[in-house]
C-alpha cells in the first residue's frame, strides 16, 4: 500500500519535488494574505463594541490556529520518522519547530495587545493565552532539544520523542488550564464570539487563516530544502549544487 | 465598502492606534525575519559543504606531493 | 533463549540495588529535602507574615517546591549508570526494558517521593494551612508525586547524555508538571473550604494511571536515544 511513497523518501527526489510545489504556496500564501488583511484592515465593518481594535483579530487568530496545527503536524511527522524510520519525516519536523514557535509567540503578543484595551491589561491569566504559552514552552523544548545534540540523527529522534509525548500532554494541559481559569475567573470576557460575527468579518479571517497555513507550508519547505542539503552533504548531487554556489 | 474616510482616519483606527499597528507591526516583523533567515539557510548550508571540499581537496594534495 | 530470570525477579532485584546505593550515599536523599525545607520557608520571608495571606497560597508554594525538589533530584536518576556503563548493560539485558525502568523510577520516588510526602505537614503548619486541607495534601502528594517521577523521567532520559542538561530538563518536563499542579492545589483548597474535592483526586488518580502505564515506554526509548 505505501510502496508508491517509497520513491518520494529518497532526498532528491523530495528536494526536487519540494522545489518544484514551493512557488505554489509562496504565491498562494502571499496572495491570500494580502487579499485577507487589506479586506480585514480596511473593508471589514467596524465591530460595535470594540471599535476598530477588533481587527487585530486577523492575525491573532490564524496565528493562533495554526500554532496549534504546526505542532500537530510537528508531532505527526516526528511519529511517521520514529516509527518507519524515514528520515526525511525528521527533518520536516525538525524544519516546523522554529515556525510553529514563532507563530505561536505572534498569537501571544497580538493576543497581550489586544488585551490591553479590551481587558485594561497587557496580561490577563485567561486560558487561552495561558495554554498558549505552555505551547510555546514546548516549541522551546523541542527546538532547544534538538539543537543541543551533536548527533543530529539522535537529536531528531529526541525531538521527536518529546514532541509526541507533547502532542499527549497538549489535551490535558488544555483542559486543566481551561478548568483552573473558569474557576479563578469569574466573569471571563469573551473577545470571539463566533457566532455573532458577521459575515463580512468572517471572510476576511478564514482568508488570512488560509493562508497563514499555505506561509507556514511554504517556509516549512524552504527550511526543510536546507536540511535535506545539510543532512546530505556526503552525496554526489548536493556536492554538485555546491559546487555551483560556490561559482556563483 | 471602505470603512474609513481618509487616510489618516485609517492610520488612526478608531483611536486603537498603537495597538492595532503594534500588533500588525510586530507580527510582520517576526515573519519577515524568520522569512529571511530561512531563506539565507539554504546558501550558507552550501557554502558550508563547499569549503569542506575545498579542504578535503586540499588534504590530498599535501598527501599526494609529500608521498 | 532463555531469560535467566523472571520479569519480577529482575524488577526488584534492580530496585534494591538502586535502594542500597542511594542508602550508601545518604546525600541524595537528603538535599532534595533541604531543598524543599528551604525554598518553602523563603516564602513567608519574601511576601510578608500574615497567618491569613499564607494559609491562601500555602497550597501552591507546597505544590511548586515539591516540583522543584522533584526536578532536581530527578537529574541523577540515570547519570550514575550512565558514566559507569551499568546503563548499557540494562538496555542489553533480555528483560523488557520498560520494567526496569520502572524499577528505577519507583526506586527514585520511594527515595525522595516518600520523604517529602512526610515532610510536608511540617511544613503546612509553618504556613499555617486550613485544618480541614492536611488530608488532601498528603493525598494529592501521594497520588501527585509519582506522577512527577515518571513524567519527569522521560526528560531526564532525553538529556542524560547531553552535558549541560540541567536547564534543559526544566523546560522540557516543567509544562507537563502543569496539569497535576493545577489539580493538586484545587483539592488542598476545596477541603480547605469544607467542599469534596474526590474529584481533582480521581483526575490525579487517572493520570498516574495513564504515566504508569506509557511513561516507562517513552522512557525506555528516550534511554536508547541518549545512549546511542
Amino acid at each position: 500500500m505505501w510502496k508508491w511513497l517509497h520513491p518520494y523518501a529518497d532526498p532528491e527526489r523530495a528536494y526536487k519535488l519540494s522545489g518544484t510545489l514551493f512557488p505554489w504556496f509562496a504565491i498562494l500564501a502571499g496572495l491570500l494574505i494580502a487579499v485577507g488583511t487589506t479586506w480585514g484592515l480596511v473593508f471589514a465593518p467596524t465591530d460595535y463594541q470594540q471599535g476598530d481594535s477588533y481587527r487585530i483579530i486577523f492575525i491573532h487568530v490564524p496565528a493562533a490556529s495554526m500554532s496549534m496545527a504546526a505542532y500537530m503536524g510537528m508531532a505527526t511527522a516526528a511519529f511517521i520518522g520514529l516509527v518507519w524510520q524515514i528520515k526525511l519525516a525528521d527533518w520536516a519536523a525538525a524544519s516546523i519547530a522554529p515556525i510553529g514557535a514563532v507563530i505561536t509567540f505572534i498569537a501571544l503578543f497580538t493576543g497581550a495587545a489586544w488585551g490591553k484595551p479590551m481587558w485594561g491589561a497587557w496580561w490577563v491569566w485567561d486560558a487561552r493565552l495561558t495554554s498558549e504559552l505552555v505551547l510555546l514552552f514546548l516549541y522551546l523544548g523541542v527546538i532547544s532539544l534538538y539543537a543541543s545534540f551533536e548527533d543530529k540523527v539522535l537529536a531528531a529522534r529526541a525531538a521527536g520523542i518529546l514532541a509526541i509525548v507533547g502532542v499527549i500532554n497538549i489535551p490535558i494541559i488544555k483542559y486543566s488550564v481551561e478548568w483552573w481559569s473558569s474557576l479563578h475567573q469569574p466573569s471571563t470576557i469573551r473577545i470571539t464570539e463566533k457566532s455573532t460575527m458577521s459575515t463580512e468579518m468572517l471572510y476576511p479571517l478564514l482568508i488570512n487563516i488560509l493562508g497563514f497555513g499555505l506561509m507556514i507550508g511554504a517556509i516549512t519547505i524552504v527550511r526543510f530544502r536546507a536540511e535535506i542539503l545539510a543532512r546530505n552533504g556526503m552525496r554526489p548531487w548536493v556536492r554538485e549544487l555546491a559546487k555551483a554556489e560556490e561559482v556563483k | 465598502m471602505m470603512q474609513f474616510d481618509s487616510i489618516s482616519d485609517f492610520f488612526n483606527m478608531g483611536g486603537y492606534a498603537f495597538y492595532v499597528w503594534l500588533s500588525y507591526g510586530v507580527t510582520f516583523f517576526c515573519l519577515a525575519t524568520l522569512i529571511i533567515t530561512s531563506a539565507r539557510q539554504k546558501r550558507k548550508v552550501l557554502i558550508d559543504i563547499a569549503k569542506k571540499m575545498d579542504r578535503e581537496e586540499r588534504l590530498k594534495e599535501t598527501r599526494s606531493t609529500k608521498s | 533463549m532463555k531469560r535467566g530470570i523472571s520479569f519480577t525477579q529482575a524488577f526488584f532485584t534492580l530496585l534494591q540495588r538502586d535502594l542500597k546505593i542511594a542508602i550508601r550515599h545518604r546525600g541524595d536523599i537528603f538535599n532534595p529535602l533541604l531543598f524543599f525545607i528551604m525554598v518553602v520557608t523563603l516564602f513567608p520571608l519574601g511576601i510578608g507574615p500574615e497567618p491569613q495571606m499564607l494559609a491562601r497560597v500555602a497550597p501552591g508554594i507546597i505544590w511548586v517546591a515539591a516540583l522543584l525538589a522533584s526536578m532536581l533530584s530527578l537529574e541523577r536518576l540515570f547519570k550514575a549508570d550512565f558514566s559507569d556503563g551499568s546503563l548499557e548493560q540494562m538496555l542489553l539485558s533480555p528483560q523488557p526494558l520498560a520494567i526496569l525502568v520502572l524499577a528505577k523510577v519507583l526506586a527514585h520516588w520511594i527515595l525522595t517521593g516518600v520523604p517529602l510526602i512526610i515532610i510536608a505537614p511540617l511544613l503546612a503548619v509553618l504556613l499555617n494551612l486550613d485544618g480541614n486541607s492536611y488530608g488532601a495534601l498528603i493525598s494529592t502528594l501521594a497520588l501527585g508525586t509519582p506522577v512527577l517521577s515518571l513524567l519527569g523521567a522521560i526528560g531526564v532520559a532525553l538529556t542524560v547524555g547531553l552535558r549541560k542538561g540541567g536547564v534543559l530538563l526544566s523546560l522540557l518536563i516543567l509544562p507537563l508538571y502543569i496539569p497535576v499542579l493545577i489539580f493538586a492545589t484545587s483539592a488542598i483548597d476545596a477541603a480547605g473550604m469544607n467542599l469534596p474535592y474526590d474529584g481533582q483526586l480521581a483526575i490525579i488518580g487517572a493520570m498516574l494511571v495513564g504515566s504508569l502505564t506509557l511513561a516507562p515506554f517513552a522512557i525506555g526509548a528516550s534511554l536508547r536515544v541518549s545512549t546511542n
